[in-house]
């Protein structure tokens, strides 16, 4: 299965709830163009819910830094939410944990952007 | 270990086209036998990212997708586990000429983050140039040693 990608708009942040895999392919881009697009309708808050995402490979961590960068560009910010075990171990590994903001509360990840 | 548990022993030995349909086939192979070796739920899953990022690499950056070019995948029981090489026939790799990805200066890039987690996930890795120029990838993964 590839990611399904849903958004919400909480205030001025907008949620996007993702489920399944992010992997190079179909999954990698799918996210790819949702964070293009909402950057260019001047949406500048956003936080990527991944609690229903059960696997990421490097291509989709790739995207995810990716993301972070072009919504910081614009003078907004990435921030992400709910990560899994797994996804922890690879944002360690990969050293991103220094690079992204990390919640576990969405209400909390809501406050403080 | 039974004597014939003690001796190598290829499960499977495949040349595949350059595709990412090869490579969601060979982690799904890869994970299935990492199960049947006895390996625990998380380090199956580690097995198989391991696979399929070594794949991803052969595919997309050693064989460039061509048609014209396979993926060799083997997989080999070891006494100690399994055993997986992923070899291309793309025009080879040099780990220093990609840079460490873990460095501050190259942790914003987009790639170049599969060979730190294929090292982070499997036992061992060996990476090497093939006779005609590609990349081979062996990577092994080891049961745990029984108490007592």
């Amino acid at each position: 299965m590839s990611v399904k990608l849903v958004t919400r708009q909480v205030g001025d942040v907008t949620v996007i709830d993702a489920v399944g895999r992010i992997t190079l392919g179909e999954g990698s881009s799918t996210f790819r163009e949702i964070v293009k697009d909402l950057v260019n309708k001047g949406n500048k808050k956003m936080l990527l819910n991944l609690a229903e995402v059960s696997y990421i490979d490097s291509s989709g961590i790739g995207e995810l830094v990716s993301g972070f960068t072009s919504v910081s560009n614009a003078g907004g910010s990435l921030k992400l939410l709910k990560l899994t075990k797994r996804i922890q171990d690879l944002l360690q590994i990969t050293k991103l944990y220094t690079v992204f903001e990390v919640f576990d509360d969405e209400a909390k990840a809501l406050a403080s952007f | 270990m039974s004597a014939q548990e003690s001796r190598p022993l290829i499960l499977l030995d495949q040349r595949l086209e350059s595709s990412l349909e090869s490579v969601d086939r060979c982690e799904e192979r890869a994970v299935e036998l990492a199960q049947e070796r006895g390996f625990s739920e998380e380090e199956t899953y580690r097995l198989g990212y391991a696979v399929r990022e070594a794949l991803v690499n052969a595919v997309v950056h050693g064989n460039r997708y061509s048609a014209n070019k396979a993926v060799h995948f083997k997989v080999t029981r070891t006494p100690r586990g399994l055993e997986v090489v992923i070899e291309d026939q793309g025009s080879g790799f040099s780990e220093a000429m990609q840079g460490d990805p873990l460095a501050r200066e190259n942790l914003m890039n987009q790639s170049g983050r599969g060979l730190a987690l294929i090292r982070a996930f499997a036992d061992e890795l060996q990476v090497e140039r093939t006779p005609l120029g590609g990349t081979r990838v062996i990577l092994r993964k080891f049961l745990p040693l029984e108490a007592g």
